[in-house]
């Protein structure tokens, strides 16, 4: 018997074992929720804003390895999800996000609400697609399902337009889809991996560069061997931190534009590149003619398009990381690196990260607090200042795993991450520490809301609060001749508090959605209100750190320069 | 990086509404140089051809196939750069406003040129050409310095693998 669409989209939701859906009403979505008010085991979490949506689901996402399911309506709500679809793109999250769309007979009427989503989603997603006839429906939204987690994941749109909603037609939701255009590796070139490792193997000073699709792959305890049998010692990109333990020896931190310097000298200085699961873009690179100038340069990636994109490599190979490291494990002979180790050591300790402890609280000591109250804890952070002082002193582990937003550096993100990262992580009662700046915080505090209807009391929010948008402070600070605009957050002359103050008072805000408020201005007081936080099983928390203006992450490196030349004080 | 030069590429693709949009809008995007892009249907019904052609170096050529090839529409890249092809480009010009002279003159040229006049009227003659993309440039340089008044529509160049010969 035919079945109408909103019928068929709920039975592929549940068929595909959706348990949350993301989403947030409008007219031409309506249909689907009714549908969805028949399903009870989809629980419907219900975001204030759509940009925030896309991020909660990345945040869950992240948190479960599961496809995340967005719905939202037509027009505006559409739009609002594109700068969390592009997050998601860049940073290779697999989300599903059905958008609602004006039946197909006002198509291109300029229709109330009526948006080319699809056309505007084009370049940021893997697949969009407007379902144009209800007999497409269920291959559609298969093919969705199936684009989104195989391959290198990332974020699919299907629109569907309400008359397609409404409309009876084939009650089956495909088991399986071909797609002739579509064909992800799901293999290894042997002949080209074992090339990649007899150079390795040759090397006098070779290094390993560890991306975040070493992450997404879970290949982390492969890596993990493979580098320890071999004594090659490994370097991380943002992405890619936590992909090997970080209180390994072997381990010699992040490199880029705000790594540790051991690690960029390392690279800068190194014969052989092994580097597996990044993309290179021009964070990690500084200027490409100074990258890894003396090294021959493996690149294991499963997406071929980022191999010889931005550094023209010697050994390409095509290929997801556990595939590859697999084989790679069962290679792997020792090699001698000792004298090579010790130069890297000998940086380190000429340059090594830590921040001044003579002048009150610093960001680092926040940091630190976090690592020692919160042993197992999902973290998320926002985008700035905060986010490097988090890339470079929160300690990652088994237990202790982060997420942030690397590739786009959506500001706003943070947050609605931790959010959708505690609905997820719901069950086992997980912490989620969501470290943020005050500038980020406020471009989606709105979630609180959505966190208190959740019942997310696992979430602390961390605001690292400098009163100014601090990364760019830091440019200004740094390459303007300390010309500030449009970055200071306090109160100008002529505002309608006195000039000097902040708003808001992140203590009352928070109390006022029923949440716990703890302002913090002096070391002594952090551990006890991270403690405070951890206790509270009622509600989310959110501490204010109010920290000082000056502060600035070091070391950096000048945007399109060489790695190996650091500003580190 | 090897030379900047001209290179060509066919693309079988899903015959679906935005594809074409997606396909262009790469270009866009990533700043390649697109010179040139046609589009028709195949022997099959879904699966409509394109012939591409860019202005890039090696490095980038390299890269814009990729990214060809990962597109979900996309079903083949075919380089067409350094193999046997057949390739012709098709273009109408309308001379216009021109005396009993330069009326023959234009039949001259259809006659070097081995292209034919299609249409004729007291002061206007329409010439029609399939010729290579070269050819038909050279065609155009000729008419516009012996003609003043001339419309020219070209199509774009559209190529298939040869089978013994070449011709592009």
């Amino acid at each position: 018997m035919d079945i109408t669409g909103k019928k068929l989209i709920v039975k592929a939701l549940t068929e595909e074992g959706v348990d949350t859906v993301f989403a947030y009403p409008g007219g031409m979505i309506t249909d689907i929720l009714d549908e969805l008010t028949k399903a009870p085991n989809i629980h419907l979490v219900l975001a204030r804003h759509e940009q925030a949506l896309i991020h909660e689901a990345e945040g869950y996402a992240r948190a479960t390895g599961k496809t995340a399911v967005c719905l939202v309506t037509s027009g505006p709500g559409a739009t609002n999800t594109i700068t969390g679809i592009a997050d998601a793109h860049y940073d290779s999250i697999p989300l599903l996000v059905i958008t609602g769309q004006v039946a197909k007979a006002l198509i291109g009427n300029d229709a109330f609400q009526e948006v080319d989503i699809v056309g505007m989603t084009r370049n940021i997603t893997k697949y969009s697609v407007t379902v144009n006839d209800r007999k497409e429906l269920g291959r559609r939204l298969k093919m969705g399902f199936h684009i989104a987690r195989t391959g290198k994941p990332g974020p699919v749109l299907i629109d569907i337009p309400k008359d397609i909603q409404l409309k009876n037609g084939d009650p089956e939701y495909p088991k399986e889809v071909h797609i002739r255009g579509y064909k992800p590796n799901e293999s290894v070139h042997i002949g080209q991996l074992k090339k990649g490792y007899k150079l390795l193997k040759s090397a006098k000073r070779p290094i390993i560069i560890a991306g975040g699709g070493v992450k997404i792959s879970k290949a982390n305890d492969l890596l993990t061997q493979f580098a320890k049998k071999m004594n090659i010692p490994v370097a991380t990109t943002i992405m890619g931190k936590g992909a090997f333990p970080e209180d390994d020896p072997l381990y010699i931190g992040n490199c880029g534009m705000h790594g540790r310097y051991a690690a960029n000298m390392a690279i800068g200085n190194c014969d052989v590149l092994f580097s597996i699961g990044t993309r290179f873009n021009d964070r990690i690179t500084g200027d490409l003619n100074e990258f890894a100038p003396k090294a021959k340069i493996i690149h294991v990636d499963v997406d071929t398009a980022s191999i010889s994109r931005n550094v023209v490599v010697d050994v390409p190979v095509v290929s997801d990381a556990t595939l590859a490291l697999e084989k790679l494990v069962e290679w792997a002979e020792e090699m001698n690196t000792e004298k090579w180790l010790r130069e890297i050591y000998a940086w380190e300790n000429e340059n090594p990260l830590g921040m001044r402890r003579d002048k009150g609280m610093t960001p680092q000591m926040i940091m630190e607090g976090i690592n020692k109250t919160f042993e197992k804890a999902f973290i998320t952070t926002d985008v700035g200042q905060h986010q490097m002082w988090a890339t470079q002193y929160i300690k990652l582990t088994k237990d202790r795993e982060m997420i942030t937003s690397g590739g786009l550096g959506t500001m706003g993100f943070g947050f609605p991450a931790a959010v959708g990262a505690a609905i997820a992580l719901k069950e086992e009662n997980k912490d989620v520490v969501c470290i943020t700046g005050d500038g980020g915080f406020q471009m989606n505090m709105q979630e609180m809301a959505t966190a208190i209807n959740e019942g997310r009391s696992n979430i602390t929010v961390c605001i690292i609060n400098n009163k100014y948008l601090g990364m760019v402070r830091q440019f200004q600070q740094v390459f303007y001749g300390k010309r500030y605009i449009a970055t200071d957050l306090k109160t100008p002359e002529g505002a309608c508090v006195p000039e000097g103050s902040y708003v808001p008072d992140f203590v009352k805000w928070a109390e006022s959605y029923g949440a716990k408020g703890i302002r913090v201005t002096e070391e002594k007081d952090i551990e006890e209100a991270l403690k405070k936080a951890k206790a509270n099983k009622k509600t989310p928390t959110v501490i204010e750190f109010v920290v000082s203006s000056e502060e600035i992450v070091l070391p950096m490196v000048k945007g399109g320069t060489a790695m190996t030349e650091m500003i580190l004080k | 990086m090897g030379k900047v030069k001209k290179r060509w590429i066919a693309l079988y693709v899903e015959n679906e509404v935005g594809v074409l949009a997606k396909v262009s809008g790469l270009f866009s995007a990533k700043a390649y140089n697109l010179q040139s892009l046609t589009v028709g249907r195949t022997e099959h019904d879904d699966i409509s051809r394109m012939t591409i052609s860019v202005e890039s170096d090696d490095i980038t050529f390299e890269q814009i196939k990729k990214q060809l090839n990962r597109m979900v529409e996309v079903i083949k890249v075919v380089d067409l750069t350094d193999i046997p092809i057949h390739m012709k480009e098709l273009l109408f010009a309308k001379i216009k406003q021109i005396g009993f002279e330069e009326k023959a003159e234009a039949y001259q040229i259809a006659q070097t040129f081995g292209i034919q006049v299609i249409d004729h009227d007291r002061d206007c003659v329409i010439l029609e050409s399939t010729l290579t993309e070269r050819r038909n440039d050279e065609l155009c340089v000729l008419l516009r310095r012996t003609f003043k008044h001339i419309d020219i529509v070209r199509g774009g160049s559209v190529a298939i693998e040869g089978v013994s010969t070449s011709c592009r």
